[in-house]
């Protein structure tokens, strides 16, 4: 089965409704459809293997999604953030694409990759000018990878992790029901079109019959605005997100009353964050949602009544609880092993393991899952006697910062390109904004002047970008190094003072 | 018969998608449904003309069968001739 299934059963229940709301353009569940279907067209003409979003979110990213399901190639949204030469690259693995959005950029970098390019405007033009060749159109009976999207791991390159269609129909059917939202709810959607939440919050909100309102670049004033005028009713946010709300709230107050659920996602949320939402929002119900690309999004959560039980408590166990990503999905199993594959009990810390039919953990070049469909998430963490769930971290050393992913390596190998860099070491350190940050350890190169700090932040700023850019940087006379020759970035946490 | 599998009513436009499934043979209107419609509709069982609802759950009395309308109809459904029920919607949060 398609995952266009869930657009054809809202435009089927109610053609007329409004199901998005973008730059004040409103779009019923039937327009939607139809231009998905022209859409469909436009990729079959094109011959392209892909559909890429290069863009920030707007009704093309719906369109695009479900016209790339309807011809049966993978949707691959793209990072717009990224330098030209890491997305070009990117670009060269999914060519020949049919791109969406900055085509002057893709002109710049990608010319001879052979995609055929859209700015947004003409795509969603296109898209509803064009009409199905035939009113019994065969469309892809949904069998194969449904989203690709490029996730970053512990080494450089970006690895392609692919999202079947019978993962997401496995994710949305076991997590929503049909048409359960009022006829006035409005989902504010502001995560990025190239983050799992963001695609998965798309088809939640069109099974649910839940009108989303888009906001495409996030700013505090601009969501809180949004809210108000389009009486939002549920909301997802990564936890930054969050505190800058907060921030903004508390100095310009703001009718928030139509929210009646804030979900978040994506990384750690601190808890001196949600106590203070729980204060100033004291009628929304809140969900921390934990879960992965490679599980199709959602795979455990704390909810809206465990939220307020535990800021009520006196018990200690209970109270805990709001720093927990909560209890599996009914519909997954989840299990904390340790390095020998050994499942551990509650309270036992180890690596978190997850089973279900979301769960993919396919990349385009191999599978991640080990006997039994486990899937083994990289992140650290136990579980107590009722089966709430608790991160400590990550397995890997891969840098969680405001809910993106960053690989050390990345960093390190920008670090040792310079002259008077002789051995760098890249890893998490705690922020109250982001969850985590970059940190890193320098060894100056023998006969060579330590590099001005900002020296260094700048380098990585112009080659990375911005989010890369360390919080702390450390000189140190040595690396930490085991006998095997492995660098033992745990050991580095602990010099950087975490 | 795979979850995931698409069925057609014989009887009338009433579709499912099979999320799990037992070895009986599941029905819509009184006749066994299929991937495909079959030439000349099946007459519609009075006995089983309840009508069924888009996107609701149909589920049986054991818990080994259970179907997601996708498209909805006069006909209701059964399996070997016993009439399934709406299973009921315990939602959860929306957590995206």
């Amino acid at each position: 089965m398609n995952i266009s299934l869930l657009l054809e059963m809202a435009a089927e229940a109610a053609p007329d409704r409004i199901g998005l709301v973008c730059d004040g353009k409103r779009w019923t569940y039937a327009e939607l459809l139809s231009a998905a279907r022209g859409a469909f067209e436009l990729i079959e003409q094109s011959g392209a293997q892909y559909v890429a979003l290069l863009d920030e979110s707007s009704e093309a990213a719906v369109i695009a999604l479900f016209g790339a399901a309807l011809a049966g190639v993978p949707y691959c949204p793209l990072n717009y953030r990224l330098a030209d030469t890491d997305l070009a690259a990117l670009l060269a693995r999914i060519a020949p694409a049919l791109v969406v959005g900055d085509e002057e950029r893709v002109s710049r970098i990608a010319d001879d990759q052979g995609h055929t390019v859209y700015s947004r405007e003409e795509f969603v033009l296109k898209a509803q000018e064009t009409v199905p060749e035939a009113a019994d159109r065969e469309y892809d009976p949904g069998e194969g990878v449904a989203v690709q999207l490029f996730t970053s791991g512990t080494t450089a390159a970006p690895k392609a992790a692919i999202l079947r269609h019978s993962n997401l129909l496995g994710y949305i059917l076991g997590s929503v029901e049909f048409g359960s939202a009022d006829e006035d709810d409005a989902a504010l959607v502001v995560v990025p079109p190239y983050h799992i939440a963001g695609i998965s919050a798309l088809m939640s909100s069109i099974y649910a019959g839940r009108r989303i309102v888009m906001l495409p670049a996030f700013s505090p004033e601009g969501w809180l605005k949004l809210v108000a005028d389009e009486k939002v009713t549920n909301a997802f946010v990564v936890p930054t997100m969050l505190g800058r709300i907060i921030a903004e709230l508390e100095k310009t107050p703001t009718d928030v009353g139509s929210l009646r659920a804030i979900a978040y996602g994506g990384g750690k949320m601190p808890v001196e964050v949600i106590q203070k939402a729980l204060a100033l929002f004291p009628h929304t119900g809140f969900t921390n949602a934990y879960g992965l690309t490679e599980t199709s999004s959602t795979i455990a959560l704390l909810g809206p009544d465990d939220h307020r039980a535990a800021l009520a408590s006196d018990d200690p166990k209970v109270r805990a609880r709001l720093g927990s990503l909560g209890q599996p999905l009914p519909t997954v199993e989840i299990e904390v092993r340790d390095e020998d594959g050994r499942v551990l009990g509650p309270g036992e810390a180890g690596e978190i393991y997850v089973r279900g039919d979301q769960v993919s953990g396919e990349y385009k070049d191999k599978s991640a899952l080990v006997e039994g469909g486990w899937f083994p998430t990289r992140d650290a963490g136990y579980m107590d006697e009722d089966g709430y769930i608790f991160l400590s971290g990550r397995a890997d050393d891969v840098i969680v910062r405001g809910g993106e992913n960053m690989s050390p390596g990345e960093i390190e190998d920008v670090l040792l390109a310079h002259p008077a860099i002789a051995d760098a070491c890249a890893c998490a350190v705690p922020s109250i904004e982001w969850g985590e940050a970059v940190g890193v350890a320098l060894v100056v190169r023998q006969g060579h002047l330590e590099p001005a700090e900002d020296e260094i932040k700048e380098l990585i700023r112009v080659r990375l970008r911005s989010s890369r850019v360390p919080d702390k940087v450390a000189f140190v006379p040595e690396l930490p190094y085991n006998e095997m020759g492995k660098l033992l970035r745990r050991e580095v946490k602990k010099i950087l003072g975490c | 018969m795979k979850p995931g599998t698409r069925l057609k009513s014989a009887a009338d436009d009433t579709e499912v998608m099979v999320i799990r499934t037992g070895g009986g043979t599941i029905e819509c209107g009184g006749a066994p449904m299929a991937e495909a419609k079959p030439a000349e509709p099946a007459p519609l069982s009075p006995d089983f003309s309840a009508g069924t609802l888009m996107g609701k759950r149909y589920v049986d009395a054991a818990g080994q069968y259970e179907l997601l309308c996708v498209k909805p109809g006069k006909g209701s459904l059964s399996v070997d001739g016993v009439a399934l029920v709406v299973k009921d919607a315990k939602p959860l949060p929306a957590s995206d």
